[in-house]
């Protein structure tokens, strides 16, 4: 186990092959986060997979055709403009399957994938026997661990232009992710835009494969954006927490790689983002799991004491005009609406405990309290003056309305209620119902 | 070209392969979940760890069965990201597997102490050498992977026979499926198992690389030349069979012709399935580029 002393010096970057490791995954987290966020209200978040994989037989022909020419054939920019070539390529042959068929993205992107990769296997088939054709492949499979200077410098350049590039292009992409068929009839070049988005995500991949591996780069495109999503309805702060996501997971996972010896970083970073990412999922305040629990139980349990306080008043105008408080019969409840015996008492209990319902009576005989019976005239005038409106002014049948009032008058503020007042002018204080209230037979 | 009977079998087990990959393959593409093959086969490494790390030998039904569980697994946290996340099934997808590779790598190098597990050679299995490893049947040597994958083919084939009905229409319309009153839900997750255990019997004896092109690319160029479901799926499968089988001659043939001694089987079925899907994309008589680019034209000739 490491010594408290140890985390401390790694997690600060003490040392100079952390420094080098953390600075930068942490530089590539930013800038796939930000590109990554498109991609996902694209909904092509897997293009990063599509596109990794595309590089492939670029790369495989870049070698063939620097050792024809007398190289090394391990030359990096010769292999990553291989790479280049070959990801646009795949990218091209995606648009133009979207474009020109009726398939969708997700087959175009599959098709780029496997074609392009399995030609990619069998152009290294062909490649293997040149000399210094091994090792050819960890180019693809990239180790963070064993990043250098060299390749910082290299992912902060990309990863500033492409960062910075999205930024000044910050509407135009916008529109062209929320509404590309808008952007198109306003004029914009939207088949331009897309395909200057999926270069600068074809810059992002192919510098971070080179650096981090595959599986990494394919992470950091889908992960923290979707985590960043949780939490944010506003594109803006969007961008900055999936950028924030990207680097943090790579400063926590390449920390803890440096601290452990067999743990890779790459695989380390995307569990780190994983973590993020159930986190924001459970917990996220703009559609977090947890809360959206919450308002939905919240939302039922009002939905049912309208409906039991309605009901309840609806059984207390059968039984005298004016309507006065009265116990009611618990079986003229239960027959009113299709409600089961468990769910009554639930409903019960849970008007017991606001105080809806006067304490300590006879089961059998349910007492509205004060409140309660105020309440539920309330309530019922409510869906009652929604009715009218329906039937007046929607041209709804009063032997349908009922149905359709209840759907919207749980949610009926004070003010559409005051507007509801002013438009039908109800003559007496809860107007009568418009419709025959179903009764127990 | 020397054509041997070993080449006979590695084209007829990739035929068999491809059309066990291109049937479950279609309801794939139907469903908009076509990365499903390749996310799979990148999920089952930790299932392949586990299966290790328990039994401790690099035994073939261990290995599967934790390779087919993790690859169902896959499906079902995808499902639930997407439903309860409400976010996009390819996004869910792409998190589900990243995660679960990574997972399986750090588990892998634990286990690689002990034995050479090298996730290279579980993405690579190599349908060049399946003729090495053979299953005597009466008097016949088969090789193994064309009993698998022939299994695997006859498995789809009978699943799909039995719940064509069911499959076709939760596919095109899972909420009427529901109301008919057979669970979209239960048959999604049965066409899942059937798509884990189709890759991972295919890419454990052949390689990943088939699995994930013949899992999407015959299924789409069929979509190109029909709109019905039955003959989409019998012309996929011919167009997988037929694939497998040129893209195995083309191996031996091409590398010759422009310099190199061999190549990839593999890697030549999914380009060859490539040009058959730009063919379909190009000549195909109800949409495809030539038909629609006559129809602008005979419309335009139409105005004027």
């Amino acid at each position: 186990m490491p010594t408290p002393h140890e985390i401390l010096s790694t997690v600060l970057l003490q040392s100079y092959n952390t420094r080098v490791v953390v600075l930068g995954t942490a530089m590539l987290g930013l800038a796939s986060g930000i590109t990554g966020a498109f991609l996902l209200l694209r909904k092509r978040s897997l293009m990063g997979d599509a596109l990794s994989h595309a590089t492939f037989p670029g790369i495989g022909i870049a070698f063939a055709l620097m050792v024809s020419a007398g190289g090394s054939g391990k030359d990096l920019p010769g292999l990553l403009t291989g790479a280049t070539i070959s990801g646009v390529l795949g990218v091209l042959c995606m648009l133009a399957i979207r474009n020109t068929t009726r398939l969708r993205d997700d087959v175009a992107m599959g098709f780029a994938l496997s074609v392009f990769f399995g030609t990619g296997a069998a152009v290294y088939a062909m490649v293997q026997t040149k000399p210094g054709a091994a090792g050819l492949e960890s180019f693809i499979y990239g180790k963070a661990a064993s990043m250098v200077f060299s390749d910082v410098v290299m992912i902060s350049t990309v990863g500033i232009t492409v960062t910075a590039t999205a930024l000044l292009l910050l509407k135009e992409f916008t529109v062209l992710c929320f509404d590309e068929n808008f952007a198109a009839s306003t004029g914009w070049p939207v088949l331009r835009l897309d395909i200057l988005l999926l270069v600068l995500v074809t810059a992002v991949t192919v510098t971070g494969l080179q650096a981090v591996g595959l599986i990494l780069i394919i992470a950091f495109l889908i992960i923290p954006p979707t985590a960043a999503r949780f939490w944010t309805n506003s594109l803006r702060r969007m961008l900055v927490l999936s950028g924030g996501i990207g680097a943090i997971s790579g400063w926590l996972g390449a920390s803890v790689s440096a601290l452990f010896a067999n743990l890779p970083a790459g695989a380390l970073i995307v569990l780190t983002a994983a973590s993020i990412f159930l986190f924001s999922m459970l917990f996220g305040t703009a559609r977090g799991v947890v809360l959206k629990l919450l308002d939905q139980a919240r939302l039922q349990r009002r939905i049912g004491r309208q409906h039991l306080l309605r009901a309840a008043y609806e059984i207390l105008e059968t039984m005298n005009q004016p309507v006065s408080n009265q116990p009611i019969p618990r079986q003229r409840l239960l027959e009113h609406r299709s409600w089961s015996n468990p769910e009554l008492s639930r409903l019960l209990t849970q008007a017991r405990n606001e105080d809806h319902i006067e304490p300590g009576s006879n089961p059998a005989q349910i007492h509205l309290s004060e409140s309660g019976f105020g309440e539920a005239s309330r309530i019922t005038r409510n869906h009652r003056l929604w009715e009218l409106y329906l039937i007046t002014h929607a041209d709804i049948a009063p032997s349908h309305v009922d149905r359709d009032a209840d759907l919207v008058e749980h949610i009926l503020g004070a003010e559409m209620v005051r507007a509801l007042e002013a438009e039908l002018k109800p003559r007496p204080v809860i107007p009568n119902s418009p419709h025959q209230i179903p009764s127990p037979s | 070209m020397n054509w041997t009977p070993d080449d006979t079998w590695i084209a007829l087990t990739g035929a068999l392969c491809a059309m066990a990959c291109s049937l479950p393959g279609c309801f794939l593409v139907l469903r908009k979940m076509s990365m499903m093959g390749d996310a799979i086969s990148h999920a089952v490494l930790p299932g392949l760890a586990i299966a290790f790390l328990v039994t401790g030998e690099r035994a073939s039904l261990p290995m599967f069965l934790g390779a087919a569980a993790t690859g169902v697994l896959t499906a079902v946290f995808t499902q639930w990201i997407t439903r309860f996340g409400n976010i996009d099934q390819g996004a869910a997808m792409g998190i589900v597997f990243t995660t679960l590779f990574a997972l399986g790598l750090i588990l892998i190098v634990q286990a690689a102490d002990h034995v050479d597990l090298d996730p290279g050679c579980v993405l690579y299995g190599a349908i060049e050498f399946i003729t090495f490893d053979t299953v005597s049947l009466g008097s016949t040597e088969i090789p193994r992977a064309a009993l698998v994958n022939g299994g695997a083919l006859l498995l789809n084939l009978t699943v799909i026979a039995t719940l064509y009905k069911e499959l076709r229409i939760s596919s095109f319309d899972s909420g009427l499926a529901d109301t008919l009153g057979f669970s979209s839900g239960l048959l999604h997750y049965l066409l899942m198992t059937l798509v884990a255990v189709t890759t991972v019997a295919a890419f454990e004896s052949v390689g990943s690389i088939i699995v994930i092109a013949m899992m999407i690319v015959p299924p789409a160029a069929a979509l190109l030349l029909t709109r019905r479901l039955l003959p989409m799926l019998l012309l996929s499968s011919a167009i997988a069979g037929a694939s497998a089988v040129l893209g195995h001659w083309a191996a031996l043939i091409v590398p010759p012709l422009i310099g190199f001694e061999r190549t990839n089987t593999s890697g030549m079925i999914a380009f060859t399935a490539g040009l058959l899907f730009t063919l379909a994309w190009i000549f195909s008589p109800t949409e495809g580029l030539l038909r629609r680019r006559a129809d602008a034209l005979s419309s335009a000739d139409g105005t004027t």
